[in-house]
């Protein structure tokens, strides 16, 4: 084989894949190295420390009752017995199907002035004043917290399975009590997991672009869209998203310090242990406990949303309805299909090049999914739009034609593919390296190759990481906000384009239908996912 | 001399399922106890009972002559001063070896705590190791560790839970022979469990053998193999087979070898049908002697064959013989019995 097959076309291939993340981060980085100093001395009066304080509270706030919400549910599914304790084990992972933003809109109609919980409790008092106000700070952090608890609880539930009761054990042999054990021993060992989920949830926080917009509360994210949107000023977008990837970055230098030397690969093998049973009022105060979390963060608001699209559902399923559905359903599946083709070729050639710099390579492509997708829309807008008066200068078509790429489909697509192109590399390449070199080898020795040893070896044990890939990006694609809205074709609406208009005009009822449809093809992975690590 | 640790008729039951069934022994100060078993036969739910892991659902535990547990009532676990090694060590990750080993001795002033778990690290042969976390170490210095931090606290008893299990063969020999030289230079009381008869004989002063949650007998390894209290134990503990035989007078046996005479168990009356199990090292390889059997099979180990051989009646009989007397399959032997103990059971009707 000629030089140029084993050498130069994987490379090219793998860096045409890691310039769709390059390009965009690289776009909104240069410009925090340009200035323009009359934004910024604009900026730094009247926006940031409004948006620095608003993200502080966020996140202290947020991390603050996840932290409490995922450890406490976790330490009591995984180590006692309760009534109610196997359905706990994979509901409480339920909200993971709503996102923040339809949580965010259904917790906000319950609890505002003229919502049911209010009108129902106004007859018995006098005075209602003492009733807090949902749209406020502490309002956000409870719905965002209700919405992402699940990754503290997922991650930290795995791990006191696995070591729970064995810790307690250790703990008692050496003299200290069950609650000492728990304080001492159980959660120190379940710390990288538990701040593994804690890191997932500050990402989701700050790239969060839908229920601070329903809260009217303003972040990094909604300033870069008021920025571009309302102030047309594209060039203070960008200033504002450069900071929002320096404030992630941040995030991650934190996460890796805090590790430091310890590895925490477990030492030993555990096998796994009877659970305790809690008797009597403990038990049942464990399944009140689950329950009321379990009631507040799925069931009720998934009750209100249920009733609200019963209101005027022959309304609202309608012609228009279909046809947000249809362009989500159709999007999702175009964007799922060819990130995850992406996702196999860079798999295949980390695999056949097994090179420290293409494993690298891969690293940087994949990088996109810790960046907000309100900023990779801006980052590929920029480019796009500059590709685009190159051309119409090249082909002289100056006031015949204004946008040739511009809010096409296909720079949405380079958008998702930077943004969800981990989701899709993780499966697969779970799944490819599950296929062994023996596996080749023995293929190979029993005279199969090229083609036929892809066909009769790897895409039999690939297909299920491909169908994982392709199901968890279309359910992403699905759920995503702020790419969608920021860079879709005129008039192109899909479901979440849909809550997000029908839901800035404070319109709950209409934005129902749309909500529950997204919250049910959300449900798909996430039973899959709970089912699956149903730990007995 | 009073025993440390008295279990009186324990029982536990998971559901309706007796797990350990009227399991009563003791142990004396500084003694180093094996319960042996094949899994699943309750050993491991005995350490979880005495220390504390387990109610029990009848009998009593003393240790040190208090009482310890009952049906009643029993001592937290953290009270007891029980100390465990766990089958997987369950080290700490997250603390390096030095923070392991002083986890229990939070009572201890900083420097007493310090002075401890160099003292204790230095009889396990770690003391180079006190800054290393438990991923950087090896399987068997993992487990040094584990027993190092279960030793710290001096607990009054020590338990451990199939120590070895996760290690190859050779380094199990040798951790075996280091871990009972070191319990017993700090004159410390211990029980293990575990699957293994030759890590039990290396390791206990009393072994007690388990099957489907009774102690079937608690005796010295040597009254163990030689002087086994069932058939289960006989079968059990080293090889051997079971030939027929008839009792002769208050002290003999006839068997096709030869009448045998020793101490015969007494609750055999003349004429009874017994089965007498001879081991391989009873059955002496003889030239000289004038009864033969065919070589059916042979393996070789090193240092002796073990021979399988057919006696003229079919019977088949183990033998040890030095390695020297290379024989082959088919051929015929002479042979000898020399029972020193004689071990007899009632013949089961088959």
């Amino acid at each position: 084989m000629s030089r140029l097959h084993t050498l130069v076309i994987p490379w090219l291939l793998a860096c045409l894949i890691a310039l769709c993340t390059i390009v965009p981060l690289g776009v909104v980085m240069l410009s925090a190295l340009t200035p323009d100093p009359a934004i910024w001395s604009h900026l730094i009066e009247f926006t940031l420390p409004e948006l620095f304080k608003n993200t502080a509270i966020m996140l202290l706030g947020v991390s603050a009752v996840v932290l409490l919400l995922g450890v406490s549910l976790a330490w009591l599914v995984a180590v006692y017995d309760f009534p109610g304790r196997r359905l706990f084990n994979w509901a409480l992972m339920l909200p993971l199907a709503m996102p923040a933003y339809v949580m965010a809109f259904a917790q906000v109609g319950l609890l505002e002035f003229t919502g049911p919980v209010q009108t129902w409790l106004r007859p018995h008092f006098d005075d209602m004043r003492w009733f807090p106000e949902i749209r406020s700070s502490w309002g956000l952090v409870l719905v965002m917290s209700l919405a992402f608890y699940p990754y503290v609880y997922l991650l930290s539930r795995n791990a006191f399975a696995t070591m729970g009761r064995r810790a307690l054990e250790v703990g008692q042999s050496l003299g200290l009590s069950r609650s000492q054990g728990f304080w001492r021993i159980a959660l120190p060992m379940a710390r990288p997991w538990i701040a593994g989920g804690l890191i997932l949830v500050v990402m989701e926080s700050l790239a969060d672009f839908g229920t601070v917009a329903v809260f009217n509360y303003d972040t990094f994210t909604s300033a870069i869209y008021k920025a571009w949107f309302a102030l047309f000023s594209l060039d203070t977008a960008k200033q504002i998203a450069s900071l929002l990837v320096m404030l992630v970055f941040v995030v991650l230098v934190l996460e890796q310090r805090s590790r430091g030397r310890r590895a925490y690969a477990q030492a030993g093998r555990a096998a796994p242990q009877p659970r305790l049973p809690l008797a009597g009022w403990r038990g049942w105060a464990a399944t009140l406990a689950a329950a009321s979390v379990l009631l507040l963060a799925f069931v009720i608001p998934m009750l209100q949303l249920l009733y609200w699209a019963s209101l005027d559902f022959a309304n609202q399923f309608s012609s228009d309805f279909l046809g947000y559905a249809w362009r989500s359903v159709s999007l999702s599946l175009i964007a799922a299909v060819l990130v995850t083709a992406i996702a196999l070729v860079l798999a295949y050639l980390v695999r056949r090049q097994g090179s420290r710099a293409m494993r690298n390579l891969a690293r940087v492509a994949t990088m996109g999914y810790a960046i907000p997708g309100t900023v990779l829309a801006v980052g590929v807008f920029v480019p796009v739009a500059w590709l685009d008066n190159q051309i119409i200068a090249a082909m002289g078509w100056q006031g015949e034609v204004t946008a040739v790429l511009k809010g096409t489909l296909l720079a949405m697509l380079l958008a998702f593919v930077a943004r969800f192109l981990a989701v899709a590399y993780s499966s697969v390449d779970t799944a490819m390296n599950r296929i062994t070199r023996s596996h080749d080898e023995a293929a190979r020795n029993l005279g199969y190759s090229g083609w036929a040893l892809l066909r009769r070896v790897y895409l039999p044990l690939l297909s299920g990481g491909l169908f994982t890939g392709v199901l968890m990006v279309f359910v992403d694609v699905m759920k995503e906000m702020p790419i969608t809205l920021m860079t879709r074709p005129f008039g192109w609406d899909t479901l979440s384009v849909r809550v997000y208009n029908m839901t800035a005009e404070g319109m709950w009822d209409q934005a129902a239908l749309p909500a529950i449809a997204i919250v049910l093809v959300g449900l798909i992975p996430t039973i899959l996912l709970s089912r699956q690590r149903d730990v007995a | 001399m009073s025993a440390l640790l008295e279990l009186q008729s324990v029982s536990q039951r998971y559901g309706d399922k007796t797990v350990v069934n009227d399991m009563s022994f003791t142990l004396q100060q500084g003694e180093i106890a094996c319960l042996l078993g094949s899994s699943g036969c309750g050993k491991t739910t005995v350490l979880r009972c005495i220390a504390g892991f387990e109610p029990l659902a009848g009998g009593e535990i003393h240790l040190a002559g208090r009482r310890i547990a009952s049906v009643a009532s029993s001592v937290p676990a953290h009270l007891r001063q029980i100390g465990m090694v766990f089958q997987d060590y369950a080290l700490f990750p997250h603390l390096n070896v030095q923070e392991n080993v002083g986890f229990g001795l939070g009572k201890l002033g900083r420097s007493e705590r310090e002075a401890r778990v160099m003292a204790v690290l230095e009889v396990v042969g770690l003391a180079a190791y006190a800054q290393a976390f438990p991923h950087e170490l090896s399987g068997g210095q993992q487990q040094r560790v584990a027993l190092a931090r279960a030793l710290a606290p001096k607990p009054e008893l020590l338990l451990l839970d199939e120590p070895f299990s996760n290690l190859d063969v050779d380094l199990r020999e040798r951790l075996s022979r280091e871990v009972r030289e070191i319990l017993k230079s700090q004159g410390t009381t211990a029980i293990l469990v575990t699957h293994d008869q030759h890590e039990a004989f290396a390791m206990a002063d009393k072994v007690g053998v388990m099957h489907q949650g009774q102690l079937q007998q608690w005796a010295p390894p040597y009254e163990l193999y030689h002087e086994p209290a069932s058939r289960y134990v006989a079968d059990f503990i080293g090889q051997g087979a079971f030939v027929p035989g008839k009792v002769t007078g208050p002290r003999c046996v006839t068997l096709e070898l030869g009448e045998y005479c020793s101490a015969v168990p007494r609750q055999f009356a003349e004429g009874d049908e017994v089965d007498v199990l001879l081991r391989p090292d009873d059955v002496v390889h003889d030239d000289a002697s004038p009864v033969t059997a065919k070589v059916l099979g042979k393996v070789f180990r090193g240092s002796e064959f073990l021979y399988t051989l057919q006696l003229a009646s079919g019977q088949q009989v183990l033998a040890q013989v030095p390695s020297h007397h290379n024989h082959a399959i088919g051929e015929p032997i002479g042979i000898r019995l020399e029972l020193d103990h004689l071990i007899a059971f009632r013949r089961q009707p088959s």
